[in-house]
């Protein structure tokens, strides 16, 4: 078997099937599932589970965490009413990943498409909290540096526009390179039982099994912990770039 | 002349790999060693030297795997 047909299959999104809405051919991938089964998990498990008092304080403990370390201290006390946006981003980035390391689960966030759409939407909440400080007028104002020489405007305007959309890229790609990168190595190390078993059975059996699960097992626990902090990093810098929107100086 | 451009691209992408290695592990480490230093001079700011050693150390991982992507790129061309 070739490498990239193992890729495409192990790594790239497969479509199931694909419905007609008006015209459109939406299809319906492995992706989307996990998205639903992530979307649903958290709108309909949680106030389930949160009548058992154990698992209340401790979403309560994480909620309180993103308020406070977050919210609270990037953007200041008034604005801890976008709490509600962070903790669904953090909770829903976090099922995603976690998701794809449970057997025939797949990362959602392992698409590039779906992590560009969180960036897309990082973005649009980011201006949305601009406009709304500082008037549409005043937003676009304090895109560049107050207190320059005129002439330094034109050079500088087009510069801090692009250091936005640089910032949500980077935003984008880190997200979906962490959750794609664990995947790939473990593809690799499973991979290699197979392609020495071409060389000689035995040796395959004594040497490479014992080595490769070990080396796997490793590799799953550090992907479950790049889960949480992928998902800590999406929304702290979230919240910092936000914050150095709200407050310019 | 195919079996040249399959070749060539391997090596760029695997020398790409590893330099892609040196640079962020250069970086991140100089941050873990001023993290550590100045948490020995002031044991208080523990939390905090921590919160930010972890932003900075994720910032320099997203321009890695920016680079690694390309070096991926380059590997899978038929």
């Amino acid at each position: 078997m070739e490498l990239t047909e193992i890729f495409k299959h192990h790594i790239l999104d497969h479509t199931y099937t694909a419905i007609n809405i008006a015209g459109f051919t939406l299809p319906i991938t492995k992706h989307l599932i996990m998205m639903w089964i992530a979307g649903l998990l958290l709108i309909f498990a949680i106030p389930i589970l949160i009548k058992n008092s154990y698992f209340r304080s401790a979403i309560e403990a994480v909620v309180i965490f993103v308020r406070d370390e977050i919210v609270v201290s990037n953007m200041g006390e008034k604005h801890a009413k976008y709490t509600g946006y962070f903790c669904s981003l953090f909770f829903f980035i976090l099922v995603c990943n976690l998701i794809g390391i449970v057997p025939f689960g797949a990362t959602a966030t392992g698409n590039i498409s779906v992590t560009g759409a969180l960036a897309l939407s990082t973005f649009l909440f980011i201006n949305f909290a601009g406009i709304k400080e500082h008037g549409l007028v005043g937003h676009v104002k304090s895109i560049a540096p107050q207190g320059i020489p005129w002439w330094l405007y034109p050079i500088l305007f087009p510069i801090e526009l692009l250091s936005y959309v640089t910032k949500t890229f980077a935003l984008c790609i880190r997200l979906f390179a962490n959750m794609i990168a664990g995947h790939f190595v473990l593809l690799s190390l499973i991979g290699m039982i197979f392609i020495f078993a071409k060389v000689s059975i035995v040796a395959d059996l004594v040497v490479t099994v014992p080595f490769q699960i070990v080396m796997s097992v490793f590799i799953y626990l550090l992907e479950i912990f790049v889960a949480f902090l992928q998902a800590y990093i999406f929304t702290v810098l979230t919240a910092i770039f936000t914050g150095a929107v709200l407050n310019p100086h | 002349m195919e079996n040249l451009y399959i070749g060539l691209g391997y090596i760029g992408a695997t020398l790409g790999a590893g330099l892609v290695l040196i640079g962020a592990g250069t970086g991140i480490s100089k941050i873990a060693a001023s993290a550590c230093e100045g948490t020995a001079r002031q044991p208080e700011a523990a939390q905090n030297i921590r919160t930010t050693m972890i932003i900075a150390a994720a910032l320099i991982e997203g321009l890695a795997f920016f680079a690694l992507i390309v070096c991926l790129l380059g590997v899978l061309n038929k």
